[in-house]
């Protein structure tokens, strides 16, 4: 088993592509306080994790189960998948898409990763593997499948 | 601008986190006459000075493994022991008042560094009687090892430990940095052969 790194080094590593995933995800004003408790939650976990091979992977699930529990105490509807022309406003209320968010929220950390990243962020694809740590391939890969798997649970 | 909300939201995380005692090990780097100081804290007191010769991503690492792998960087944390540093380098300090934390030696090596601990400012003494106050006057050898095993040097004084016959013998940080502390502590006078 490799020994864990310094957790500074995790927060320098992964702390930008965390909070560009969370901006995505519930926006700007909601981003910080997803960040805090996404990095207290892995802080607390850090020392039992048993496999470091998948930092990025493992700060992502947790940041998306925080979004996610940042929309339930919100008490506001899921920001939905829309098109960016759409998201171009911030002050515009967000569509309510229950459905269509906890489609996404089911998915796989990586594909729930690159479908908010490109419809929440706008991101291009060069950005969102940037974000994810890996090949520009593999984000479409991800970003593919996502939304596959989007359509067929939302036929 | 993304990095200037990176680096509060990260500040802010951090604050949070020595609140929730999740801040297992604290670390700042300090400037001194000799270069940078690494200093590493727990709850319990300094654990770590990594001399300006050493690594200090290599101790980094040897804390995450050795005590806890919660290590983030918070200067404010080491206020204190960069306060008191700084006065010791100031010449106006000659007891440090800092908590230590002793986790990183134990057996005969703390006994000897506990000993170490007690050599009042501009003293000194030799390996031998190190040795010998530790419990085993012929573990001359291992006197030297515990010295050089030193997890908190400068704030732990083993430069204060000499040859008998008043050879310097080794330092962590190197001769002429244990030649400039004693100096400047005055024990030694500065001219050659002193």
């Amino acid at each position: 088993m490799t020994a864990l790194p310094p957790f500074q080094t995790v927060l320098d590593e992964h702390s930008p592509a965390v909070m560009a995933v969370l901006r995505g995800a519930v926006g700007r004003d909601g981003a910080e306080d997803c960040f805090q408790e996404t990095f207290l939650a892995a802080l607390r976990a850090y020392p039992k994790l048993g496999d470091a091979s998948n930092l990025r992977g493992w700060l992502l699930t947790i940041a998306h189960r925080k979004a996610i529990d940042h929309h339930r105490a919100d008490g506001r509807k899921p920001v939905p998948i829309a098109e960016p022309a759409e998201l171009a406003a911030p002050d515009a209320a967000p569509a309510p898409d229950e459905g269509l968010w906890a489609a996404v929220g089911a998915l796989p950390p990586k594909q729930r990763a690159a479908v908010a990243l490109r419809y929440g962020s706008d991101l291009p694809h060069s950005e969102i593997a940037a974000a994810l740590g890996c090949s520009p391939e593999a984000a479409r890969r991800s970003l593919h499948e996502g939304l596959k798997r989007l359509r067929k649970e939302l036929a | 601008m993304k990095a200037a909300i990176d680096n509060s939201a990260v500040d802010r995380f951090k604050a949070r986190a020595a609140e929730e005692g999740l801040l297992d090990v604290a670390y700042a780097t300090t400037d001194s006459p000799f270069g940078p100081l690494l200093l590493a804290k727990t709850r319990r007191g300094l654990v770590r000075v990594g001399l300006p010769n050493q690594d200090a991503d290599l101790l980094l690492a040897d804390l995450a493994t050795r005590v806890s792998p919660r290590v983030l960087e918070a200067p404010a944390e080491l206020d204190e022991a960069r306060h008191e540093l700084d006065l010791y380098f100031e010449g106006k300090l000659d007891r440090f008042g800092l908590p230590l934390d002793w986790q990183l030696s134990g057996g005969f090596r703390q006994r000897v560094l506990r000993h170490i601990n007690r050599i009042p400012y501009g003293q000194t003494r030799s390996y031998t009687e190190m040795a010998r106050k530790a419990g085993n006057e012929r573990a001359v050898r291992a006197a030297g090892t515990a010295c050089g095993s030193n997890p908190i040097p400068l704030v732990v004084p083993c430069h204060r430990v000499l040859r008998t016959g008043g050879a310097l013998g080794g330092y962590g940080g190197g001769l002429p940095m244990k030649q400039a502390l004693l100096e400047m502590e005055g024990v030694l006078d500065g001219s050659p052969g002193s």
